[in-house]
């Protein structure tokens, strides 16, 4: 860190009395943007304080999966307004995925949206690079310059689109060893899911809709698990969404291939029985499974099959959602629901503790990208990536109420528990008392310089 | 009823008040002056974004029968090419005072986004919706068995259902609305239903319809059929890989010559032929089937004005009460069976 905060009153922050990862409770003292101390009655002499009695103290998420839509489609959401609803969240650091427009598939790209990012410093934002030049499946973009730019992107993801071509997608995994990079895998083989609007089964029988079959994800993650075993490389799959691709996950682990695998809030709550409404705010992709798949969701994401939460953010402009099915945009808000989603679905069902949630929502999926001061513990001496918990808190979800621009919430109207009560980034506060406070701003930051 | 957007969920009580209502319309079409004017000042809107002539002029005519205003809105166009939004055109009519919005999509669930949303307060009837349903389709296919099923029992259709009534419907299930629609509907009336397909065109999920399902159209027929319902395939779906060729699907679950000859050798005398049309002849059935005795398309036309005379009629004449919602409430005044 040679970065450090200006413009706040002392930079000084004594957090007093919050659950450690849910544990006992004890003080954090934030000072210079890292944890200064860690103990039982620290002093209070030139800080502001924060009581936080009843609350939790968690390392600040990293989302490994969120759509930030700019540059191209600043309609739907921008990097301001996308990490304004991520720091609202809980979040210290989000990846924000390639299928911008221009794509983010050259330096010039991934460069332009981590400038974004820290302009608006909310959140640190990480640029995922393409895997194919335009996401067209055809030709390796530029990887290596990606990783070196400033961005220096860890993660390549067509995200949306699947790498279907098998020798592609070999080539990719092998090449990002170069920079110990990994591609982020959208399962989902094409011919089978030409059309697609719903899971394809019972509900998709009565709807006339036409199926996604679970077949079409799970043919593709059992190839490229053992791809990645054959070429030795790194690979993460995203968006899991059937208990046949845990089974799968799960078996390539015991075989030692370097696999992890991500899941959504919304795969772990919502079922396709909702969308016998035709309303396409339930309409996305992967599509909402059975609940045998979310209870197998919830079970690997509890014993480790899947190794993160991350939320695919995907804000659209209410003309994409206000029509047909078949016309509607794919995609979900979640940024500001994922906290909340996850201790309904894991935590209140006994699946987790806190510490598991600090697990597969930031040490993990900052672990994944490579993002070296997040997800780290709520140590003496780490960066203060820290967020404030209130897991005795309850709301209702209103979209209207969000940062994001998206409306599109499936969980609108919706009671869920836990609220984020602050986040710390970098020792500064973007959030307090659960509303936006002011953005981290970086110290003068000639070109070339930073690594974050 | 507000709306008439499925079969799924229609009840046994409101879907033989329709019936009924349509046997009382029935006898306005044999009269010398086919009109009433029950929806005299009331408009009724055919919106069509999907070509469909046969159903559209049914529609108008019910409508006109009734002495409702028609409008014609054909917004066909496969999909937003044509700019303007569902949300658009459907706050258009609301605004020029539509009561009534016959809606034909090519969009599975159109009409319930009609129905559920603000975009337009009308009555909302289904004419066709993707790959889902087709309600009226299916109530005027219900009317013509039930109509055939009294007959032969010598009793009046008026409050009967369909019970014990054996019904195969032959063809592709999975890309059909028809199919669907009559599914959901001969169960709620009694029926027996079978579905005889290749399996390639019937949906993963069947297994959970109220209906017995089959490969083979022979062994189905030898087992008894009181109707045969035979579905428009497409020719092009050969090349998707549902089937190898059209002159298979014909051999295997096309309605031929052989197996209308089979009939009279099975001593199914009374086994009746329908098709919702457009027919393909020579592909689901066979020339000497469609004009066949046995044959209701016809029939089935006809029944069809019936239909959707009582649907506008019972869903705008204000008399909007749900029917007694006490279940088997149909089976326990009906007349015969």
């Amino acid at each position: 860190m040679t970065e450090t905060a200006t413009g706040t009153a002392s930079g000084v922050y004594l957090i007093r009395g919050a659950a450690i990862l849910g544990g006992d409770a004890e003080d954090l003292l934030i000072r210079d943007g890292v944890i200064a101390e860690r103990g039982a009655g620290l002093s209070a002499e030139g800080a502001t304080v924060i009581e936080a009695a009843g609350l939790v103290a968690l390392p600040g998420m990293v989302d490994i999966h969120t759509h930030l839509r700019e540059p191209g489609r600043e309609d739907a959401e921008t990097v301001e307004t996308g990490t304004r609803a991520a720091a609202l969240g809980g979040y210290t650091a989000v990846h924000a995925m390639a299928n911008s427009n221009p794509v983010a598939d050259t330096a010039g790209v991934v460069e332009q949206v981590h400038s974004l990012g820290r302009a608006a410093g909310w959140v640190d934002v990480r640029p995922v690079g393409a895997v194919t030049v335009g996401l067209a499946g055809e030709q390796l973009a530029e990887l290596g310059a990606m990783a070196d730019s400033r961005a220096q992107v860890r993660v390549f993801s067509d995200d949306g689109i699947c790498v279907h071509d098998p020798v592609l997608m070999r080539r990719a995994l092998e090449y990002v060893k170069a920079f110990d990079g990994v591609v982020a895998q959208h399962a989902q083989e094409p011919r089978l899911t030409a059309g697609a609007q719903m899971n394809e089964g019972a509900v998709s029988a009565v709807l006339g809709l036409a199926g996604w079959p679970a077949v079409a994800e799970e043919s593709i993650i059992a190839r490229d698990v053992l791809l990645a075993q054959h070429v030795g490389s790194r690979l993460h799959v995203c968006h899991v969404s059937t208990a046949g691709s845990v089974e799968i996950v799960r078996w390539a682990k015991e075989r030692g291939i370097n696999v992890t695998a991500e899941v959504t809030p919304h795969h772990l709550l919502l079922t396709d029985e909702l969308v016998r409404s035709y309303d396409p705010v339930y309409k996305v992709n992967p599509p909402l499974r059975t609940d045998a798949d979310v209870q197998a969701l919830r079970a690997g994401l509890a014993d480790g099959t899947i190794d993160v939460v991350g939320t695919d953010h995907a804000p659209h402009p209410s003309e994409h959602k206000e029509c047909e099915w078949a016309q509607a945009a794919m995609g979900m808000t979640g940024l500001e629901t994922a906290l909340s989603v996850v201790q309904e679905t894991m935590i209140e069902t006994g699946l987790m503790t806190w510490a598991d949630f600090a697990r597969v929502t930031s040490t993990v999926p900052a672990a994944i990208g490579r993002v070296a001061d997040q997800g780290r513990p709520l140590d003496a001496g780490e960066p203060a990536n820290v967020i404030l918990v209130d897991p005795a808190a309850r709301w209702t979800v209103d979209p209207h109420k969000m940062a994001t621009m998206g409306r599109n919430s499936p969980f609108a109207g919706k009671e869920l528990p836990g609220a984020v009560v602050a986040t710390f980034f970098k020792g500064h506060p973007t959030v307090l008392d659960g509303k936006l406070n002011t953005p981290y701003r970086y110290a003068a930051d000639p070109a070339g310089a930073g690594s974050n | 009823m507000k709306h008439l957007l499925s079969t799924e969920n229609l009840s046994a009580a409101n879907a033989i008040r329709i019936l009924d209502t349509a046997e009382e319309m029935a006898a306005v079409g044999d009269r010398e002056v086919k009109k009433l004017p029950a929806l005299r000042g009331r408009t009724v809107v055919n919106l069509f974004f999907e070509d469909s002539t046969r159903t559209r002029i049914s529609f108008e005519a019910a409508a006109k029968r009734l002495s409702a205003d028609v409008i014609n809105f054909a917004a066909k166009g496969s999909s937003v090419s044509k700019g303007e939004s569902l949300k658009d055109t459907a706050q258009t009519l609301a605004a020029m005072g539509a009561d009534a919005v016959v809606i034909r999509h090519w969009a599975s669930g159109a009409p319930h986004r009609l129905a559920a949303t603000d975009w337009i307060d009308a009555a909302v009837i289904n004419a066709g919706d993707g790959t889902h349903e087709h309600p009226t389709q299916a109530l005027l296919d219900a009317f013509t068995m039930r109509r055939h099923w009294s007959k032969l029992h010598g009793s009046a259709s008026t409050g009967a259902d369909l019970t014990g009534m054996r019904v195969a419907i032959a063809g592709d299930v999975l890309h059909s609305r028809v199919a669907r629609s009559n599914v959901w509907l001969l169960r709620t009336l009694g029926a027996e239903v079978t579905l005889v397909a290749p399996p390639t065109l019937l949906p993963i999920g069947v297994e959970h319809w109220p209906c017995k399902v089959s490969y083979n159209l022979d062994e189905t027929l030898e087992a008894g059929v009181d109707a045969m319902m035979m579905l428009r395939v497409q020719g092009e779906r050969m090349n998707a890989s549902f089937f190898p060729s059209t002159r298979e699907y014909s051999r295997r679950w096309g309605f031929d010559d052989a197996r209308l000859r089979a009939l009279d050798e099975l001593g199914l005398k009374d086994t009746i032929i329908m098709h919702p049309g457009p027919m393909n002849r020579g592909l689901e059935i066979s020339s000497a089937a469609a004009d066949s005795p046995r044959s209701t398309v016809l029939a089935q036309v006809r029944n069809g004005v019936s239909v959707r005379m009582a649907a506008l009629y019972l869903l705008l004449s204000g008399d909007s009460r749900e029917a007694a919602p006490t279940p088997g409430s149909a089976r326990s005044d009906k007349e015969s069976n």
